[in-house]
């Protein structure tokens, strides 16, 4: 049974400056899956975090969640939206950080994209934690993804997005 | 408003590349996330995958999933060194776009998800954790879903195989369709 390496960062950006986007392209298709994961504050209140995929803007996305709010837990779905995701809210603390995970899998595969979301974020007193799956109705490989609040809320200075991949035997 | 775009060129900037182990050059270190198998399902369609001859030598196992089933409904059950009797417990929170669930379960094998279909396949990620420890039940965790634009469920699922033995094998059943793909990936501490 063969084993090797497989867990590599393929880019990391921080911000050096507030930024309502960011896009990490020429992603190679060697890999298996795909992981990113975004540490971002707010700049202003209430920024979240989407993405998109080789910058499709069309309303091909759709995302079912689950998310607790530190007194009830709730499920709901986007439809035909233009993108995956939006439910992790920091709420605009300088100094605490939200995060957010995407696990892309087979992003260079033959089939519809599948997606795996995780949101955290917690500010001593209120707070959400969040787990989803998003779906990309388009059969090409991702080669760019872009991270964004549809709202066009910033990111801070010091927000980290870290693009992952990793690739099976 | 600032945007930050990567190029090809930085990709794999800070990796030391060695073509030679002779003093002067960076040592090699073996990644501790290492691939150990993979199962792509052909043409033909699968009942089940089976990872077996499963080396010791890891800390914790990860079984990555994309699959697709002939069927919405169909469940995939995963099972260790063919145990098939009920030393199976599981807890999963659920949602499925309009409300959050909660249930427990207690069998012969994992329920783990139910597979999407063919045009939205379900994405899992299991991870099994001290899968060779021989002091310890094993516990597994999984995040789980698939999103059919209307439809879907996203599980959040705690496992426990009461077995103190090494797994060695692991088997998943489920009528599965081509493009399923599994991969085994070994964690080491």
């Amino acid at each position: 049974m063969a084993a090797g390496a497989t867990y590599e960062s393929i880019a990391t950006t921080t911000l050096s400056s507030t930024a309502s986007s960011v896009t990490l392209s020429s992603i190679p298709s060697t890999y298996t899956d795909l992981r990113l994961v975004a540490t971002y504050g707010s700049n202003t209140t209430g920024t979240l975090s989407y993405i998109r995929f080789n910058g499709d803007t069309g309303v091909n996305y759709s995302f079912t969640y689950l998310v607790g709010n530190g007194s009830a837990a709730s499920s709901s779905r986007n439809t035909d939206v233009a993108q995956i995701g939006g439910v992790v809210n920091s709420f605009g603390s300088s100094s605490i950080p939200s995060m957010a995970q995407y696990d892309i899998m087979s992003y260079a595969g033959s089939t519809y994209k599948t997606v795996l979301t995780q949101g955290s974020n917690d500010i001593n007193g209120s707070g959400s934690v969040e787990r989803g799956v998003g779906l990309w109705r388009n059969t090409a490989a991702i080669n760019s993804i872009t991270i964004f609040d549809v709202n066009s809320r910033l990111y801070k200075i010091g927000s980290t997005f870290t693009l992952w991949g990793i690739k099976a035997a | 408003m600032a945007v930050s775009r990567v190029q090809t060129s930085s990709i794999l900037q800070g990796f030391p590349k060695s073509r030679s182990l002779l003093a002067g050059n960076t040592a090699f270190m073996p990644s501790s996330y290492q691939s150990i198998q993979t199962v792509t399902v052909g043409s033909g369609g699968a009942s089940s995958v089976t990872f077996s001859s499963i080396p010791s030598t890891y800390n914790h196992l990860q079984i990555r999933v994309l699959s697709l089933g002939t069927t919405v409904t169909d469940g995939v059950l995963m099972e260790f060194n063919g145990d098939t009797a009920s030393n199976y417990y599981t807890h999963y929170l659920r949602g499925n776009g309009s409300a959050a669930s909660a249930t427990s379960n207690a069998s012969t094998q994992y329920p783990i998800w139910t597979v999407g279909a063919s045009a939205s396949p379900t994405a899992s990620v299991i991870d099994i954790l001290d899968y060779a420890n021989t002091n310890k039940y094993k516990t597994t965790r999984s995040l789980t879903g698939y999103d059919a634009n209307g439809t879907g469920n996203i599980y959040l699922i705690s496992g426990l195989w009461q077995s103190t033995a090494a797994i060695s094998s692991i088997k998943l059943t489920c009528s599965l369709s081509q493009y399923s793909t599994f991969a085994l990936y070994g964690i080491k501490g």
